[in-house]
């Protein structure tokens, strides 16, 4: 590598390493988002790994609960991610347990950024918080590379992202019903598809309301028209 | 013998006695380093003898508190004796909050008035007063005040009453357990407000949709005023009114005839009064001290303290301690009523 392993000021200017995997760590080059609606929120996903150009996973699940209708969208290095989901996990359980109450998507998303915050320089790690809870209904949290929490109406994310900026904000509306909304993520995932080379494969989804955690599956053969069982 | 675990490079011998500087990791903050069990064993040999028994080398064990055979704790039953001649302490419970009194017993004129003050905050929303050996209290506000500290940066929200409680009680429970502490000579009341509105994440930026959160439970109210009483044992529960202190039993008795509870409850204003009235009944002019009325109070946000444990401003203290020492006159005049109604006969 020309400039070595991280980042340095030299008369050429400021480099920024921006290659943190290591050599063939596997990656969540990915397309994520979620998005508030009237009963609750929507996560979904593409599910392709990569390690490089190769596709390590085809069929991967970036939906990953924290607790009964808290669930993240990991993108990133995937060992980082699934390290960060599965201590939230943990802490959210011992919460719910201690309390005697479930955790809000709140409380998650605080664990989640002290977490993100406190080992920024280790991580790579890009999140999408949402869930669902009695007291403050469907909420979507973003926590970007640095570990800052961003309170949204939907949040996308991933490298697939940068494609759909402009088709989510022409077709985004608050209130949406659920069937209006699941057609809005699996639109924008198609798009982000279509266009990003790092994400692919199946559309994921999980939406989040006082009924619980319901999963989609949504194929390719199919143009992602028919929905499975997940 | 054989050694169970092995010895940290700090075990130093003879350790450093007393203990306090390093209590039990049960008794540390929840900021300081984790449970480590090569720490603990430091401690195993005694500091007196400075002889290696076989006791000794099951030292945690020699330094457990055993109960009687009876399943009592004097030590537990002493710190009982010394809350029961403590000032009286009061909570009340009420529709739209908490009100915390406190007759502070005055031990000498020198004391400057108003000052050394015995309830105490312990977060914006939570307030704490305490009958009993002041300087355990102080030492148990210090403590409440950590740990309201430490859930706030692992949630970045405000500590529920019921968890600082919660939290308080496995504390002093704690202080039951071994030789080398003794239990907390006091009996705390924990007041708190928890808010009944949303709260932000502490430090989040941007906003939900403008249309608010889909899918709430509708109609289901959160938060509201809550009051703990914790016991020397580590004993709690929670209030609807709570007195402890030399004067605990007629205040008990004046709480249990008010509506904390039911449909037309107190409101805070009434319930300050009442806090102050219960304070100069249950003081037994006589025998007792001089004492000085401290009272604090808590309502919700849309309330006069919007949602902040604060002192009663001075005019409203006031007035109650005028209506209290009114009722305890009427009370007096019906006595002695009562007495002539005898003497005719």
């Amino acid at each position: 590598m020309e400039f070595g392993n991280s980042g340095s000021l030299s008369e050429d200017g400021i480099h920024v390493d921006m290659d943190r995997l290591k050599k063939g760590e596997v990656n969540l080059g990915t397309s994520i988002m979620a998005v508030t609606f009237k009963d609750g929120v929507i996560l979904g996903a593409d599910s392709r790994t990569t390690t490089g150009a190769y596709i390590a996973n085809r069929v991967t699940d970036k939906l990953t609960p924290v607790h009964d209708t808290i669930w993240c969208c990991r993108s990133g290095s995937a060992a980082d991610t699934q390290a960060v989901a599965d201590i939230v996990q943990y802490q959210l359980s011992l919460f719910a347990m201690t309390s005697g109450k479930p955790p809000t998507t709140q409380t998650a998303a605080a664990i989640f950024q002290e977490i993100c915050y406190a080992n920024k320089d280790r991580l790579s790690a890009g999140l999408i918080i949402a869930g669902w809870d009695e007291r403050h209904g469907g909420q979507v949290y973003s926590i970007p590379l640095g570990g800052s929490l961003h309170k949204q109406s939907y949040a996308i994310g991933g490298s697939g992202s940068t494609y759909i900026y402009g088709f989510c904000d022409a077709n985004w509306k608050e209130g949406m019903e659920e069937q209006d909304a699941v057609n809005f993520v699996k639109e924008a995932l198609k798009e982000a598809i279509k266009w990003d080379g790092s994400s692919g494969g199946v559309i994921r989804m999980v939406v989040l309301t006082a009924k619980g955690a319901d999963r989609h599956l949504y194929l390719p053969d199919t143009d992602y028209s028919v929905r499975h069982d997940a | 013998m054989v050694r169970r675990r092995p010895l940290t490079p700090s075990s130093s011998f003879p350790p450093k006695a007393p203990c306090f500087h390093n209590p039990p990791s049960a008794f540390r903050t929840p900021n300081e380093s984790p449970h480590n069990l090569g720490y603990m064993m430091q401690r195993v040999t005694n500091h007196h003898t400075h002889k290696t028994t076989d006791v000794h080398r099951h030292g945690l064990r020699s330094r457990q508190l055993h109960l009687l055979p009876d399943g009592r704790n004097f030590q537990v039953e002493y710190a009982v004796k010394a809350v029961e001649n403590g000032g009286t302490s009061i909570g009340i419970r009420c529709k739209d909050g908490v009100v915390l009194a406190v007759e502070k017993v005055v031990g000498s004129k020198l004391l400057k008035h108003s000052a050394n003050k015995r309830i105490a905050t312990v977060d914006r929303h939570l307030g704490v007063v305490y009958s009993g050996m002041v300087p355990d209290g102080r030492h148990f506000v210090d403590r409440a005040r950590d740990e309201a500290r430490a859930w706030r940066d692992t949630n970045k929200t405000p500590i529920p009453t019921a968890d600082l409680a919660s939290r308080m009680g496995g504390y002093m429970q704690a202080y039951t357990l071994y030789q080398s502490v003794r239990p907390f000579g006091i009996t705390a009341i924990v007041g708190g407000f928890d808010s009944e509105l949303e709260l932000p994440v502490d430090g989040e930026v941007g906003y939900g949709p403008s249309v608010g959160a889909g899918g709430k439970a509708p109609d289901k109210k959160h938060g509201g005023p809550f009051l703990y009483m914790i016991e020397p044992s580590g004993l709690y529960w929670g209030y609807y009114g709570a007195a402890t202190g030399k004067g605990r039993q007629a205040a008990k008795a004046e709480l249990e005839k008010l509506d904390l509870g039911g449909a037309g409850a107190l409101t805070l204003e009434q319930a300050v009064k009442e806090a102050a009235r219960i304070i100069y009944l249950a003081h037994d002019d006589n025998k007792d001290k001089e004492f000085e009325l401290e009272m604090s109070w808590i309502s919700a946000s849309d309330g006069p303290t919007k949602g902040k444990h604060q002192e009663v401003p001075k005019a409203l203290r006031e007035e109650a301690e005028r209506l209290a020492k009114k009722s305890m006159e009427s009370d007096d005049e019906d006595d002695d009523k009562k007495d002539d109604d005898k003497m005719e006969e």
